[in-house]
Protein backbone atom coordinates (compact mmCIF):
# COMPACT_ATOMS: atom_id res chain seq x y z
CA UNK A 1 0.00 0.00 0.00
CA UNK A 2 1.28 3.41 -0.73
CA UNK A 3 1.59 6.29 1.37
CA UNK A 4 -0.25 8.92 -1.10
CA UNK A 5 -3.23 6.89 -0.42
CA UNK A 6 -3.07 7.60 3.18
CA UNK A 7 -3.36 11.31 3.07
CA UNK A 8 -6.93 12.95 3.33
CA UNK A 9 -8.26 15.28 0.76
CA UNK A 10 -10.66 18.02 0.73
CA UNK A 11 -11.45 20.48 -1.18
CA UNK A 12 -11.21 24.58 -0.92
CA UNK A 13 -11.72 27.56 -3.07
CA UNK A 14 -9.87 30.46 -3.44
CA UNK A 15 -12.30 33.23 -3.70
CA UNK A 16 -10.38 36.12 -4.49
CA UNK A 17 -9.74 33.93 -7.70
CA UNK A 18 -12.77 32.68 -8.44
CA UNK A 19 -15.19 34.13 -11.01
CA UNK A 20 -18.09 31.79 -10.96
CA UNK A 21 -17.67 29.87 -13.60
CA UNK A 22 -18.87 26.58 -11.95
CA UNK A 23 -17.58 23.91 -13.47
CA UNK A 24 -16.20 22.60 -10.13
CA UNK A 25 -19.75 21.82 -9.49
CA UNK A 26 -20.35 20.74 -12.45
CA UNK A 27 -17.52 18.17 -12.06
CA UNK A 28 -17.93 17.33 -8.42
CA UNK A 29 -21.82 17.98 -7.29
CA UNK A 30 -20.78 15.41 -4.13
CA UNK A 31 -18.74 18.51 -2.90
CA UNK A 32 -19.65 21.44 -4.78
CA UNK A 33 -22.99 23.47 -5.13
CA UNK A 34 -23.00 26.87 -6.17
CA UNK A 35 -25.03 29.83 -4.50
CA UNK A 36 -27.69 31.88 -5.97
CA UNK A 37 -24.87 34.14 -7.55
CA UNK A 38 -23.15 31.00 -9.48
CA UNK A 39 -20.14 30.89 -6.78
CA UNK A 40 -19.61 27.92 -5.43
CA UNK A 41 -20.33 26.58 -1.81
CA UNK A 42 -17.61 23.79 -0.79
CA UNK A 43 -18.54 20.68 1.69
CA UNK A 44 -15.16 20.31 3.40
CA UNK A 45 -15.49 16.59 4.41
CA UNK A 46 -12.56 14.75 3.15
CA UNK A 47 -12.57 13.36 -0.20
CA UNK A 48 -12.67 9.73 -0.13
CA UNK A 49 -10.31 7.74 -2.74
CA UNK A 50 -13.56 6.95 -4.71
CA UNK A 51 -14.27 10.93 -5.48
CA UNK A 52 -10.49 11.45 -5.90
CA UNK A 53 -10.04 11.20 -9.44
CA UNK A 54 -13.33 13.89 -10.14
CA UNK A 55 -11.64 16.25 -7.40
CA UNK A 56 -8.35 16.20 -9.48
CA UNK A 57 -10.14 16.88 -12.74
CA UNK A 58 -12.55 19.52 -11.11
CA UNK A 59 -9.17 21.34 -9.78
CA UNK A 60 -7.11 20.81 -13.34
CA UNK A 61 -10.65 22.19 -15.32
CA UNK A 62 -11.43 25.25 -13.71
CA UNK A 63 -10.15 28.23 -15.73
CA UNK A 64 -9.05 30.32 -12.99
CA UNK A 65 -7.05 27.98 -10.86
CA UNK A 66 -9.43 28.73 -8.22
CA UNK A 67 -10.44 25.00 -6.92
CA UNK A 68 -8.26 23.62 -4.78
CA UNK A 69 -7.65 20.05 -3.67
CA UNK A 70 -5.46 20.13 -0.52
CA UNK A 71 -4.43 17.96 2.48
CA UNK A 72 -6.77 17.36 5.07
CA UNK A 73 -5.01 18.64 8.75
CA UNK A 74 -4.22 21.78 7.34
CA UNK A 75 -5.96 25.27 9.07
CA UNK A 76 -8.77 26.73 7.97
CA UNK B 1 5.03 49.66 41.07
CA UNK B 2 1.94 47.60 42.72
CA UNK B 3 -1.56 47.36 41.38
CA UNK B 4 -2.93 49.66 43.84
CA UNK B 5 -0.66 52.30 42.53
CA UNK B 6 -2.89 53.03 39.62
CA UNK B 7 -6.55 52.93 39.49
CA UNK B 8 -7.04 49.98 37.72
CA UNK B 9 -9.50 51.46 34.61
CA UNK B 10 -6.58 53.96 33.88
CA UNK B 11 -3.72 52.02 33.37
CA UNK B 12 -3.40 53.37 29.24
CA UNK B 13 -5.02 56.65 29.63
CA UNK B 14 -4.99 59.28 32.59
CA UNK B 15 -7.67 61.66 33.35
CA UNK B 16 -5.76 64.62 35.14
CA UNK B 17 -7.80 67.87 36.32
CA UNK B 18 -7.56 69.39 32.64
CA UNK B 19 -8.83 66.27 30.68
CA UNK B 20 -5.86 63.88 29.10
CA UNK B 21 -2.83 65.58 27.30
CA UNK B 22 -0.26 63.46 25.72
CA UNK B 23 2.33 64.11 28.85
CA UNK B 24 5.52 63.64 26.13
CA UNK B 25 8.60 61.78 26.62
CA UNK B 26 9.59 63.05 30.11
CA UNK B 27 5.89 62.98 31.69
CA UNK B 28 5.91 59.85 30.06
CA UNK B 29 8.72 58.34 31.81
CA UNK B 30 7.60 60.18 34.55
CA UNK B 31 4.14 58.34 34.63
CA UNK B 32 4.74 55.49 33.87
CA UNK B 33 8.30 54.50 34.82
CA UNK B 34 12.02 54.29 32.79
CA UNK B 35 12.11 51.06 30.41
CA UNK B 36 15.20 49.02 29.89
CA UNK B 37 15.36 47.96 25.88
CA UNK B 38 18.28 45.82 25.28
CA UNK B 39 20.08 47.21 22.26
CA UNK B 40 21.11 44.24 20.75
CA UNK B 41 19.47 40.62 20.48
CA UNK B 42 19.70 39.52 24.34
CA UNK B 43 17.75 35.82 24.57
CA UNK B 44 17.55 35.66 28.47
CA UNK B 45 15.94 38.95 28.16
CA UNK B 46 13.57 38.09 25.57
CA UNK B 47 12.61 35.15 27.02
CA UNK B 48 11.72 36.73 29.81
CA UNK B 49 9.38 39.04 28.15
CA UNK B 50 7.81 36.47 26.14
CA UNK B 51 7.21 34.39 29.41
CA UNK B 52 5.70 37.48 31.70
CA UNK B 53 3.38 38.54 28.46
CA UNK B 54 2.26 35.14 27.96
CA UNK B 55 1.70 34.57 31.60
CA UNK B 56 0.11 37.94 31.22
CA UNK B 57 -2.81 36.42 29.33
CA UNK B 58 -2.77 39.51 27.05
CA UNK B 59 -4.66 38.71 23.78
CA UNK B 60 -4.92 41.08 20.72
CA UNK B 61 -6.87 44.24 21.52
CA UNK B 62 -7.70 44.84 17.53
CA UNK B 63 -10.40 42.66 17.21
CA UNK B 64 -9.01 38.65 16.88
CA UNK B 65 -8.53 38.33 20.28
CA UNK B 66 -5.58 36.17 19.30
CA UNK B 67 -2.79 35.55 22.16
CA UNK B 68 0.02 38.52 21.83
CA UNK B 69 2.43 35.83 22.53
CA UNK B 70 1.71 33.59 20.37
CA UNK B 71 2.25 35.22 17.55
CA UNK B 72 5.93 36.17 18.16
CA UNK B 73 6.47 32.22 18.62
CA UNK B 74 5.67 31.40 15.18
CA UNK B 75 7.52 34.59 13.39
CA UNK B 76 10.45 33.32 15.88
CA UNK B 77 10.36 30.02 14.26
CA UNK B 78 10.98 31.63 10.76
CA UNK B 79 14.51 32.61 11.47
CA UNK B 80 14.98 35.82 9.59
CA UNK B 81 14.39 39.52 11.30
CA UNK B 82 11.23 40.38 11.61
CA UNK B 83 9.11 43.92 10.81
CA UNK B 84 7.21 44.97 13.00
CA UNK B 85 3.88 47.02 11.93
CA UNK B 86 2.10 49.07 14.60
CA UNK B 87 -1.88 49.08 13.43
CA UNK B 88 -3.54 52.03 14.74
CA UNK B 89 -6.00 52.09 11.13
CA UNK B 90 -9.11 51.59 13.08
CA UNK B 91 -11.16 51.22 10.28
CA UNK B 92 -14.34 50.97 12.51
CA UNK B 93 -16.38 54.29 11.97
CA UNK B 94 -17.60 54.21 15.88
CA UNK B 95 -13.73 53.46 17.58
CA UNK B 96 -11.75 56.10 18.40
CA UNK B 97 -9.23 53.84 21.01
CA UNK B 98 -6.31 54.07 18.78
CA UNK B 99 -6.78 57.46 18.05
CA UNK B 100 -7.13 58.45 21.77
CA UNK B 101 -3.69 56.25 22.66
CA UNK B 102 -1.78 58.17 19.84
CA UNK B 103 -3.29 61.71 20.89
CA UNK B 104 -2.41 61.22 25.00
CA UNK B 105 0.06 57.78 25.17
CA UNK B 106 1.89 58.03 21.97
CA UNK B 107 4.78 56.69 24.11
CA UNK B 108 2.94 53.66 25.74
CA UNK B 109 2.29 52.49 21.80
CA UNK B 110 5.68 53.17 20.89
CA UNK B 111 6.95 51.19 23.84
CA UNK B 112 5.68 48.24 23.37
CA UNK B 113 6.35 48.73 19.60
CA UNK B 114 10.40 48.25 20.71
CA UNK B 115 9.84 46.42 23.08
CA UNK B 116 8.51 43.71 20.64
CA UNK B 117 10.93 44.56 18.02
CA UNK B 118 13.65 44.00 20.54
CA UNK B 119 12.34 40.62 21.15
CA UNK B 120 11.64 39.52 17.88
CA UNK B 121 14.93 40.96 16.36
CA UNK B 122 13.79 43.37 14.43
CA UNK B 123 15.52 46.44 13.48
CA UNK B 124 12.17 48.57 11.70
CA UNK B 125 9.09 49.28 12.89
CA UNK B 126 6.14 50.59 10.67
CA UNK B 127 3.39 52.32 12.44
CA UNK B 128 -0.09 52.29 10.19
CA UNK B 129 -2.34 55.31 10.56
CA UNK B 130 -5.08 55.72 8.28
CA UNK B 131 -4.46 58.72 5.66
CA UNK B 132 -7.72 60.84 7.46
CA UNK B 133 -5.93 60.95 10.71
CA UNK B 134 -4.74 64.35 10.47
CA UNK B 135 -4.24 64.41 14.10
CA UNK B 136 -2.38 60.92 14.51
CA UNK B 137 0.43 60.83 12.28
CA UNK B 138 1.92 63.81 13.23
CA UNK B 139 1.79 62.96 17.34
CA UNK B 140 3.60 59.51 16.69
CA UNK B 141 5.90 61.55 14.24
CA UNK B 142 6.82 64.33 16.78
CA UNK B 143 7.49 61.30 19.62
CA UNK B 144 9.11 58.99 17.27
CA UNK B 145 11.58 62.53 17.37
CA UNK B 146 11.44 62.81 21.48
CA UNK B 147 12.29 59.16 21.53
CA UNK B 148 15.31 59.38 18.73
CA UNK B 149 17.04 62.53 20.11
CA UNK B 150 16.85 60.63 23.32
CA UNK B 151 18.94 57.99 21.90
CA UNK B 152 16.46 55.67 20.51
CA UNK B 153 18.01 53.96 17.45
CA UNK B 154 15.43 51.79 16.71
CA UNK B 155 14.22 52.89 13.09
CA UNK B 156 10.36 53.93 12.96
CA UNK B 157 8.46 54.98 10.07
CA UNK B 158 5.23 56.45 9.91
CA UNK B 159 3.21 55.17 6.54
CA UNK B 160 -0.67 56.51 5.82
CA UNK B 161 -2.29 53.26 4.05
CA UNK B 162 -5.95 54.42 2.68
CA UNK B 163 -9.03 55.03 5.14
CA UNK B 164 -10.43 52.13 4.42
CA UNK B 165 -12.56 49.34 6.61
CA UNK B 166 -10.79 46.22 5.35
CA UNK B 167 -7.30 48.07 5.53
CA UNK B 168 -6.84 46.87 9.04
CA UNK B 169 -7.66 43.28 8.48
CA UNK B 170 -4.12 42.39 8.44
CA UNK B 171 -2.89 40.57 5.21
CA UNK B 172 -4.83 43.69 3.46
CA UNK B 173 -2.29 45.90 5.70
CA UNK B 174 1.01 44.11 4.52
CA UNK B 175 -0.30 43.86 1.21
CA UNK B 176 -0.71 47.42 1.23
CA UNK B 177 3.25 47.79 2.16
CA UNK B 178 4.31 45.41 0.11
CA UNK B 179 2.89 46.47 -2.86
CA UNK B 180 -0.01 49.44 -2.52
CA UNK B 181 -2.70 47.08 -2.84
CA UNK B 182 -5.29 47.11 0.30
CA UNK B 183 -6.92 44.30 -0.14
CA UNK B 184 -6.86 41.38 1.97
CA UNK B 185 -4.95 38.13 0.70
CA UNK B 186 -6.28 34.47 0.92
CA UNK B 187 -4.10 32.66 4.00
CA UNK B 188 -4.78 29.10 3.87
CA UNK B 189 -2.90 28.80 6.89
CA UNK B 190 -2.63 31.05 9.44
CA UNK B 191 0.06 30.22 11.44
CA UNK B 192 2.45 30.63 8.51
CA UNK B 193 3.38 34.37 9.31
CA UNK B 194 2.79 37.13 6.75
CA UNK B 195 5.82 38.97 4.82
CA UNK B 196 7.61 41.74 3.80
CA UNK B 197 9.47 40.76 0.89
CA UNK B 198 11.18 37.65 2.53
CA UNK B 199 11.04 39.00 6.05
CA UNK B 200 8.15 37.72 8.74
CA UNK B 201 6.07 40.27 9.90
CA UNK B 202 4.38 40.87 12.88
CA UNK B 203 1.06 43.12 13.24
CA UNK B 204 0.05 44.48 16.44
CA UNK B 205 -2.71 46.62 17.48
CA UNK B 206 -1.89 49.98 18.53
CA UNK B 207 -3.81 49.43 22.07
CA UNK B 208 -2.27 45.80 22.15
CA UNK B 209 1.15 47.13 22.43
CA UNK B 210 0.53 50.27 24.81
CA UNK B 211 -0.62 46.56 27.13
CA UNK B 212 2.52 44.81 26.31
CA UNK B 213 4.70 48.33 27.56
CA UNK B 214 2.38 48.10 31.19
CA UNK B 215 3.02 44.22 31.16
CA UNK B 216 7.08 44.83 30.72
CA UNK B 217 7.15 47.78 33.98
CA UNK B 218 4.66 45.70 36.15
CA UNK B 219 4.38 42.36 35.39
CA UNK B 220 1.86 39.68 34.54
CA UNK B 221 0.02 39.37 38.29
CA UNK B 222 -0.21 43.04 38.12
CA UNK B 223 -1.67 43.00 34.90
CA UNK B 224 -4.40 40.39 36.24
CA UNK B 225 -5.12 42.33 39.12
CA UNK B 226 -8.00 43.17 37.14
CA UNK B 227 -10.29 41.94 34.71
CA UNK B 228 -11.21 37.96 35.11
CA UNK B 229 -9.35 35.09 35.09
CA UNK B 230 -10.30 34.36 31.78
CA UNK B 231 -9.65 37.74 30.12
CA UNK B 232 -7.29 39.71 32.47
CA UNK B 233 -6.78 43.14 31.74
CA UNK B 234 -8.03 46.49 31.24
CA UNK B 235 -9.33 47.84 27.41
CA UNK B 236 -10.44 50.88 26.15
CA UNK B 237 -13.93 50.59 24.81
CA UNK B 238 -15.26 53.89 22.73
CA UNK B 239 -19.04 53.91 23.33
CA UNK B 240 -21.43 56.46 21.49
CA UNK B 241 -24.68 56.54 20.27
CA UNK B 242 -27.84 57.66 22.80
CA UNK B 243 -25.27 59.16 25.21
CA UNK B 244 -24.30 62.50 26.65
CA UNK B 245 -21.34 61.88 27.18
CA UNK B 246 -19.57 59.57 24.31
CA UNK B 247 -16.07 58.60 24.39
CA UNK B 248 -13.29 56.31 25.10
CA UNK B 249 -13.35 54.49 28.55
CA UNK B 250 -11.00 52.37 30.24
CA UNK B 251 -12.72 49.35 31.99
CA UNK B 252 -11.60 45.91 33.50
CA UNK B 253 -12.23 43.25 31.14
CA UNK B 254 -15.68 42.22 32.27
CA UNK B 255 -17.50 44.95 33.26
CA UNK B 256 -21.22 44.57 31.84
CA UNK B 257 -21.97 46.07 29.06
CA UNK B 258 -24.86 48.41 30.07
CA UNK B 259 -22.65 49.88 33.00
CA UNK B 260 -20.31 51.46 30.14
CA UNK B 261 -23.50 53.07 29.16
CA UNK B 262 -24.11 54.45 32.63
CA UNK B 263 -20.73 56.05 32.92
CA UNK B 264 -21.64 58.10 29.43
CA UNK B 265 -24.72 59.18 31.04
CA UNK B 266 -27.70 57.71 28.56
CA UNK B 267 -29.83 60.17 27.04
CA UNK B 268 -32.50 57.84 27.93
CA UNK B 269 -33.35 53.77 28.90
CA UNK B 270 -31.53 51.98 26.18
CA UNK B 271 -33.74 50.16 23.60
CA UNK B 272 -30.60 47.76 22.42
CA UNK B 273 -26.81 47.62 22.43
CA UNK B 274 -24.22 47.55 19.12
CA UNK B 275 -20.99 45.43 20.49
CA UNK B 276 -17.84 45.07 18.26
CA UNK B 277 -18.96 47.54 15.91
CA UNK B 278 -20.12 47.07 12.10
CA UNK B 279 -19.05 43.56 12.39
CA UNK B 280 -20.11 42.53 16.05
CA UNK B 281 -23.36 42.07 17.00
CA UNK B 282 -26.77 43.52 18.62
CA UNK B 283 -27.24 42.75 22.28
CA UNK B 284 -31.12 43.21 23.73
CA UNK B 285 -31.25 45.37 26.95
CA UNK B 286 -32.25 42.11 28.73
CA UNK B 287 -28.36 41.08 27.84
CA UNK B 288 -27.16 44.45 29.18
CA UNK B 289 -25.38 42.52 32.40
CA UNK B 290 -23.48 40.76 29.34
CA UNK B 291 -19.52 41.06 30.95
CA UNK B 292 -17.52 42.79 28.59
CA UNK B 293 -15.27 39.72 27.58
CA UNK B 294 -14.80 37.05 24.90
CA UNK B 295 -16.28 34.33 26.17
CA UNK B 296 -19.26 35.69 27.69
CA UNK B 297 -20.18 37.70 24.85
CA UNK B 298 -20.28 34.95 22.44
CA UNK B 299 -22.27 32.92 24.35
CA UNK B 300 -24.67 35.87 24.12
CA UNK B 301 -23.95 35.74 20.57
CA UNK B 302 -21.53 38.46 19.98
CA UNK B 303 -18.09 39.15 19.73
CA UNK B 304 -15.85 41.64 21.60
CA UNK B 305 -14.13 42.84 18.59
CA UNK B 306 -12.98 46.02 18.95
CA UNK B 307 -14.18 47.30 21.68
CA UNK B 308 -16.86 49.35 21.13
CA UNK B 309 -20.61 49.72 22.48
CA UNK B 310 -23.22 51.93 20.49
CA UNK B 311 -26.54 52.73 22.60
CA UNK B 312 -29.74 52.45 20.51
CA UNK B 313 -32.31 54.80 22.14
CA UNK B 314 -36.34 54.26 21.97
CA UNK B 315 -36.79 56.59 19.77
CA UNK B 316 -34.25 54.66 16.63
CA UNK B 317 -35.25 51.60 14.33
CA UNK B 318 -33.01 49.15 14.82
CA UNK B 319 -33.89 47.12 11.41
CA UNK B 320 -33.11 50.57 10.42
CA UNK B 321 -29.77 51.24 11.59
CA UNK B 322 -29.05 48.02 11.14
CA UNK B 323 -29.50 48.35 7.14
CA UNK B 324 -28.01 51.30 7.43
CA UNK B 325 -24.66 49.62 8.88
CA UNK B 326 -24.83 46.42 6.55
CA UNK B 327 -25.19 49.17 3.19
CA UNK B 328 -22.02 50.96 4.64
CA UNK B 329 -20.47 47.90 5.31
CA UNK B 330 -21.39 46.45 1.69
CA UNK B 331 -19.57 49.36 0.13
CA UNK B 332 -16.53 48.48 2.87
CA UNK B 333 -15.69 45.15 0.79
CA UNK B 334 -13.06 45.06 -1.13
CA UNK B 335 -15.03 43.55 -4.27
CA UNK B 336 -12.62 40.72 -3.93
CA UNK B 337 -15.06 37.64 -3.71
CA UNK B 338 -18.57 36.75 -4.89
CA UNK B 339 -20.40 36.03 -1.69
CA UNK B 340 -19.23 39.52 -0.69
CA UNK B 341 -19.57 41.69 -3.44
CA UNK B 342 -23.26 40.13 -3.82
CA UNK B 343 -24.20 39.10 -0.63
CA UNK B 344 -23.90 41.95 1.38
CA UNK B 345 -25.85 44.33 -0.99
CA UNK B 346 -28.34 41.91 -1.36
CA UNK B 347 -28.79 42.01 2.79
CA UNK B 348 -28.65 45.78 2.66
CA UNK B 349 -31.71 45.52 -0.64
CA UNK B 350 -33.82 43.57 1.99
CA UNK B 351 -33.06 45.25 5.27
CA UNK B 352 -34.19 48.64 3.69
CA UNK B 353 -37.00 47.28 1.99
CA UNK B 354 -38.09 45.69 5.54
CA UNK B 355 -37.44 48.92 7.59
CA UNK B 356 -40.00 50.96 5.19
CA UNK B 357 -42.55 48.47 5.78
CA UNK B 358 -42.52 46.87 1.78
CA UNK B 359 -40.53 43.77 2.70
CA UNK B 360 -42.14 40.70 1.06
CA UNK B 361 -43.53 38.11 3.17
CA UNK B 362 -40.22 36.00 2.72
CA UNK B 363 -37.43 38.63 3.49
CA UNK B 364 -36.31 37.63 7.20
CA UNK B 365 -35.74 34.14 5.83
CA UNK B 366 -34.17 35.26 2.79
CA UNK B 367 -32.12 37.26 5.22
CA UNK B 368 -31.15 34.85 7.63
CA UNK B 369 -30.08 32.13 4.96
CA UNK B 370 -28.17 34.71 2.77
CA UNK B 371 -26.20 35.79 5.87
CA UNK B 372 -25.74 32.57 7.01
CA UNK B 373 -24.45 31.20 3.73
CA UNK B 374 -22.11 34.07 3.27
CA UNK B 375 -19.94 33.08 6.35
CA UNK B 376 -16.35 31.86 5.84
CA UNK B 377 -16.31 32.17 1.89
CA UNK B 378 -14.67 35.48 1.76
CA UNK B 379 -10.32 35.38 1.90
CA UNK B 380 -11.42 37.55 4.70
CA UNK B 381 -13.70 37.99 8.06
CA UNK B 382 -15.54 40.89 6.41
CA UNK B 383 -18.72 39.17 5.25
CA UNK B 384 -18.63 36.86 8.52
CA UNK B 385 -18.79 40.23 10.67
CA UNK B 386 -21.89 41.52 8.85
CA UNK B 387 -23.44 38.32 8.53
CA UNK B 388 -23.14 38.52 12.73
CA UNK B 389 -24.15 41.92 13.10
CA UNK B 390 -27.82 41.19 10.69
CA UNK B 391 -28.67 37.74 12.17
CA UNK B 392 -28.03 39.85 15.93
CA UNK B 393 -30.52 42.15 14.73
CA UNK B 394 -33.18 39.79 13.13
CA UNK B 395 -32.89 37.95 16.84
CA UNK B 396 -33.10 41.34 19.18
CA UNK B 397 -35.41 43.34 17.04
CA UNK B 398 -37.76 39.80 16.17
CA UNK B 399 -41.24 41.72 16.93
CA UNK B 400 -40.37 44.82 15.03
CA UNK B 401 -38.45 42.91 11.81
CA UNK B 402 -41.79 41.07 12.06
CA UNK B 403 -44.68 43.87 11.97
CA UNK B 404 -42.30 45.87 9.38
CA UNK B 405 -42.48 42.52 7.39
CA UNK B 406 -46.34 42.40 7.48
CA UNK B 407 -45.85 45.70 6.05
CA UNK B 408 -46.00 48.19 9.09
CA UNK B 409 -43.13 50.17 8.58
CA UNK B 410 -41.10 51.65 11.26
CA UNK B 411 -42.28 55.23 12.63
CA UNK B 412 -38.95 56.08 13.95
CA UNK B 413 -37.14 54.90 10.16
CA UNK B 414 -36.81 58.07 9.30
CA UNK B 415 -34.65 58.96 12.93
CA UNK B 416 -31.24 60.22 12.19
CA UNK B 417 -29.05 57.54 12.60
CA UNK B 418 -26.95 57.18 15.99
CA UNK B 419 -24.35 55.51 14.01
CA UNK B 420 -20.89 57.25 12.90
CA UNK B 421 -20.62 56.42 9.21
CA UNK B 422 -17.55 58.61 7.91
CA UNK B 423 -17.18 59.28 3.90
CA UNK B 424 -15.48 56.52 2.04
CA UNK B 425 -13.06 57.72 0.30
CA UNK B 426 -12.27 55.57 -3.48
CA UNK B 427 -9.37 53.43 -3.06
CA UNK B 428 -7.07 53.42 -6.24
CA UNK B 429 -7.53 50.12 -8.54
CA UNK B 430 -10.84 48.94 -6.45
CA UNK B 431 -13.89 48.45 -7.03
CA UNK B 432 -16.11 49.98 -4.35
Amino acid sequence: MSTRTAVALRVRVDPVACEAYGYCAELLPERVTLDEWGYPVVDRAPVGADLVELATRAAAECPRRAFLLEEAGRTS
Amino acid sequence: MTATAMHPTERLLHHGPGGPADPGLAGHLDRHGPLTVPARRDAAWSEALLAEVAASGLTGRGGGGFPAAAKWEAVGRSGRRPVVVVNAMEGEPASAKDRALLAWSPHLVLDGAELVAALAGARSVVVCVADDRDASAPAVRVAVAERTAAGSAREVTVRRPPARYVTGEESALVHWLERGDARPVLRVDKSVPLRLGRRPVLVHNAETLAQVALVARHGAAWFRGTGTVGAPGSTLVTVSGAVATPGVVEVALGTPVEELVRRCAPTGPPAAYLVGGYGGAWLSVDQGATPLEPAALARAGAALGVGIVVALGADSCGIAETARIARWMAGESAGQCGPCVYGLPALADDLELLAGGRADPGAIGRIDERARSVVGRGACRHPDGVARMVRSALAVFAGDAAAHAAGRPCPHRQAPSVLPFPAAPALAGVAS
